[in-house]
């Protein structure tokens, strides 16, 4: 097929929307994932382990707004379209964002006596945002049918999303700790792994049969066997993160990366799968790529923005992961102190101080 | 109550919400690079040690403010495809870039230099740390610019052209740099560094009085005080001047302002008075005859056009005469009181600094109750700002009405609860914890690089 300009701009603009969906899920997943994980944590425990992502948090719930933001800039009739739709689940997730976004701050500025509140609600608002999150894909890939089997379907993907976001918050803890805590990420990995695992698997089996496109573009035989690397990677990787999670030796051995690593090869390749399935639809089965896309010289102004500053940001956020690589240690806005043997940390000083 | 206009109390609680928080942090940045430049200058006096304190103090206040900026602006950044589907699908082509743009070159820029910025000290060296705080401080000016940009293109659009209803740009430069614009962001800028100001003077003056100080008091006091007197004569110059743009753009808004029903020479100004829309006049009146023209049109003689010329376009009259009179009667007071406490203060320069501060307990209570004032002011202008340009959303092109989502009015009144529950709690808790703060000023540890300081044990080596 002969691709003019006007025609490639919006799909171009439909990869830099997926992709920093699919950037939003990982990292946002990880921070939600370890918000979902903090009640299971010894109070002490738990200043670490909003300290390892302290510092990335801000910057992760950004590519969310970028992807938001592409989606009203570049395809304004199914940004309208969709948010409408999902008017609930967007507001449930809000709520979940702000209690989980200022919960950070207020847990250790607050008097200490507060700092089981905000616990709580930085817990809760991580599995709200996690689980109004699940439930939109849901109603996203059913094309908002909101009764019946379709509604079950949200409902299941809004209970599992949770699980997939805790495996791999374990994941990111199992390389930002050590000892203990290490130890316990490691167990709730274990834990969570299965559920999710079941959880996707479900997940393949029901969306060809909830929406008949998707079935026709994967159960066609020349095809089907083309695809069919995705599910069997899929498999490798999960059977990679449960053989390291099973055996404390490997972890202690320093190949706890896998567990993060192939959870996100999971994610990525659920989402090479998604974009497949959608393709060329930005609304399944009512709204293509092209019909939705705002006119040409908007995109043409937007894109060269998107030339320039995308490769910059991509590069200071890897500047700042570089920074703050390594196991996580005790956030604190002072400078540290010289090489001193080591007495405890005071209380202001550990988490967000 | 019917959808549309629960939907604009949404969309409106929503953005003074979220507003609360930019207009600390865009200034309160740059007042941290300027403590940061202090502390630098000072490195070995003894002045060093309160530059340091204060801009640990502040750092805190920065830091919780910034969060809640961050997360009410993402629930800004869904409003309008949840509740404004009309406006993206009219006006996409044009509000659609201008948000792209802020969240490519300010957002990004922002949140990734944040972490460097609060917990990089000693993890890269000094110069980097400096640059990570410029580039937030840099970031938060360009988020400004960019939706003050959007702001004032609705409510003066300017180089664009009309295709089947829909917007299509024509010219960048005429869009971004619309009439209205330069104004708006000199106006928000200055709005946001007196904010910070009486916000600085006001914690200062409290923490004084209870008895809380530690050596950055006083810095932050002091620069807060000089800051405000030096902001708020610009500020007033300014807004004249804004004034005057307004009157050009928006005539409608202006006579809403002044309370003018009938279009007349000679208008007088009024001070005060209860506006009386079903009848067309303003009941109890206190005027200057003739004031009016002269400060708008600089002349005595001068005609204003009244309501009477705008049937059914102009905004409603009360909220927007009100909010203009405590908007400007929150900077007459902030004048007043800057230059008091600022008089006193250069008085005293010569005295030893370590002495007690000039100012009597009278100045500090006053300063306290100040605190907020800047909160109130900007609210005050932004619902002059955005009331005054109803009934349309992209003045006198699209109105309201036309854009708005069709939910049942029951879905929206149920977020509106949610969320006026949510922010009134955040609210809350956000000046009990700066208060906290201020009660507990001491930084954790000794800076001085000979004492002992906890190691940071946890987790192990990097
Ligand atoms: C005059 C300034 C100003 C105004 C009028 C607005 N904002 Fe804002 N906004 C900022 C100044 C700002 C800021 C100072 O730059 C913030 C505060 C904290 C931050 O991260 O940036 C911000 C944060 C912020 C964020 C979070 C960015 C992040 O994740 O880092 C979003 C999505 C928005 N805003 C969106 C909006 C929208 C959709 C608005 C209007 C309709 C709006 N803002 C009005
Ligand atoms: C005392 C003299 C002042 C005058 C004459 C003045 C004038 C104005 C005018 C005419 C507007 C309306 C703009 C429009 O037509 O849309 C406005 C808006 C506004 N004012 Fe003021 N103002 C004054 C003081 C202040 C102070 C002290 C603050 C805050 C600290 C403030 C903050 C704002 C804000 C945030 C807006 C809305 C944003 C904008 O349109 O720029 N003003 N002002
Ligand atoms: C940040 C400061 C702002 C404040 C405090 C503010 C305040 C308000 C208020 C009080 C209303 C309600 C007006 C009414 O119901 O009569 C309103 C409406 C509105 N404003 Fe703003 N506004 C701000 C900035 C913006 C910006 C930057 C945009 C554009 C992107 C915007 C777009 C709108 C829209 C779409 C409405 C729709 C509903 C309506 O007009 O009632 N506002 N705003």
């Amino acid at each position: 097929m002969d691709l003019t300009w006007p025609q490639l701009l919006p799909l171009i603009f439909m990869g830099v929307m997926g992709l920093s969906l699919l950037a939003y899920v990982v990292l946002d997943g990880y921070d939600l994932g370890v918000g979902i994980l903090l009640p299971f944590a010894e109070d002490d425990e738990k200043d670490l382990m909003v300290a390892s992502i302290g510092p990335f948090w801000d910057s992760n719930e950004t590519w969310l707004v970028l992807g938001i933001g592409v989606l009203l800039v570049a395809f304004p009739f199914a940004h309208g379209l969709v948010l409408t739709a999902l008017y609930l689940p967007v507001a449930v997730m809000l709520f979940g964002l702000i209690l989980r976004g200022v919960s950070f701050d207020f847990r250790v500025k607050a008097r200490a006596a507060h700092k089981w509140l905000w616990n709580a609600l930085f817990a809760a608002g991580s599995l709200i945002a996690a689980m109004a999150q699940g439930w939109m894909l849901g109603s996203y890939l059913t094309g908002f049918q909101g009764s019946g089997w379709p509604l079950a379907f949200s409902l299941l993907i809004a209970l599992t999303l949770p699980t997939a976001y805790a495996v791999l918050g374990s994941g990111w803890l199992i390389m930002k700790t050590g000892e203990d805590l290490q130890r316990k990420a490691v167990a709730w990995g274990r834990a969570t792994l299965w559920p999710m695992g079941l959880a996707l698997a479900a997940i393949s089996i029901a969306t060809p049969l909830v929406s008949p496109t998707v079935f026709d573009k994967w159960f066609q035989m020349p095809t089907l066997i083309a695809l069919l690397p995705i599910p069997v990677a899929c498999a490798v990787a999960f059977f990679a993160a449960w053989h390291v999670l099973s055996r404390p030796r490997v972890v202690a051995a320093g190949y706890g990366w896998v567990v993060f690593a192939s959870t996100v090869l999971i994610f990525v390749l659920a989402f090479v799968g998604l974009a497949y399935s959608l393709y060329p639809y930005i609304v399944l089965d009512r709204m293509t790529v092209w019909e939705a896309a705002s006119a040409h010289e908007s995109l043409v102004i937007i894109f060269v923005g998107v030339a320039i500053t995308l490769p910059a940001i991509i590069a200071y956020s890897a500047f700042m992961y570089r920074v703050f690589w390594g196991r996580a240690s005790a956030l604190s806005y002072l400078p540290p102190p010289p090489a001193t043997p080591a007495t405890p940390a005071g209380d202001e000083v550990t988490g967000r101080a | 109550m019917d959808t549309l206009l629960l939907s604009r109390i949404q969309f409106a609680a929503n953005i003074s919400f979220h507003i609360l928080f930019p207009t600390i942090t865009i200034a309160l940045c740059w007042f941290l690079v300027y403590f940061r430049a202090r502390y630098t200058a000072a490195r070995g006096t003894p002045a060093a040690q309160g530059w340091e304190e204060a801009y640990y103090l502040w750092t805190k206040v920065f830091a919780l403010s910034f969060a809640l900026g961050v997360v009410s602006g993402v629930v800004m950044s869904f409003q309008f495809g949840t509740n404004w589907p009309g406006f993206m699908e009219k006006v996409g082509n044009i509000a659609g870039p201008l948000l792209g743009y802020e969240v490519l070159t300010a957002f990004f820029l922002e949140a990734a230099f944040l972490g460097i910025m609060l917990f990089g000290r000693g993890r890269v060296s000094d110069r980097v740390h400096l640059f990570a705080t410029l580039a937030v401080a840099v970031g938060t000016t360009l988020s400004a610019f960019w939706i003050l940009s959007l702001n004032s293109w609705m409510q003066t659009p300017a180089g664009f052209r009309m295709e089947n209803g829909v917007m299509h740009a024509d010219d960048w430069f005429a869009i971004v740099f619309n009439p209205s614009f330069p104004y708006r962001l000199v106006h928000m800028l200055l709005a946001s560094t007196l904010t910070v100001s009486f916000l600085l003077a006001g914690l200062s003056a409290w923490q004084i009085l209870r008895g809380t100080t530690n050596q950055g008091t006083r810095r932050a006091l002091t620069t807060g005080v000089v800051a405000a007197a030096c902001a708020i004569p610009l500020q007033i110059f300014a807004g004249d001047l804004h004034g005057l743009n307004t009157l050009e753009h928006q005539p409608a808004k202006i006579a809403a302002i002044e309370g003018i029903w009938q279009t007349e020479r000679r208008a007088p100004l009024t001070l005060f008075g209860l506006p009386n829309e079903a009848e067309q006049r303003t009941d109890y009146a206190i005027t200057v005859p003739g004031l009016a023209s002269l400060i708008l049109a600089h002349d005595w003689d001068a005609e204003l056009k009244g309501l009477n010329e705008f049937p059914g376009a102009h905004p409603p009259v009360a909220p927007v005469f009100w909010s203009f009179r405590v908007m400007v009667g929150m900077g007459v007071l902030m004048l007043a009181v800057s230059w008091w406490a600022a008089a006193s203060l250069w008085r005293a320069r010569k005295n030893d600094r370590s002495g007690p501060l000039p100012l009597s307990r009278t100045q500090l209570r006053v300063l306290a109750a100040m605190t907020f004032s800047g909160w109130v002011a900007t609210l005050a202008g932004w619902f002059v700002t955005e009331i005054g340009r109803q009934p349309f959303l992209v003045y006198g092109l699209f109105r309201t009405a036309d854009m708005v989502a069709p939910h049942a009015a029951g879905m929206v009144l149920t977020t509106l609860v949610g969320y006026l529950a949510v922010y009134l709690f955040l609210l809350v808790a956000y000046v009990l914890v700066l208060m906290y703060m201020a009660q507990h000023p001491a930084m954790p540890l000794p800076a001085s690089p000979q004492a002992a300081r906890p190691a940071v044990p946890v987790g192990g080596p990097a």
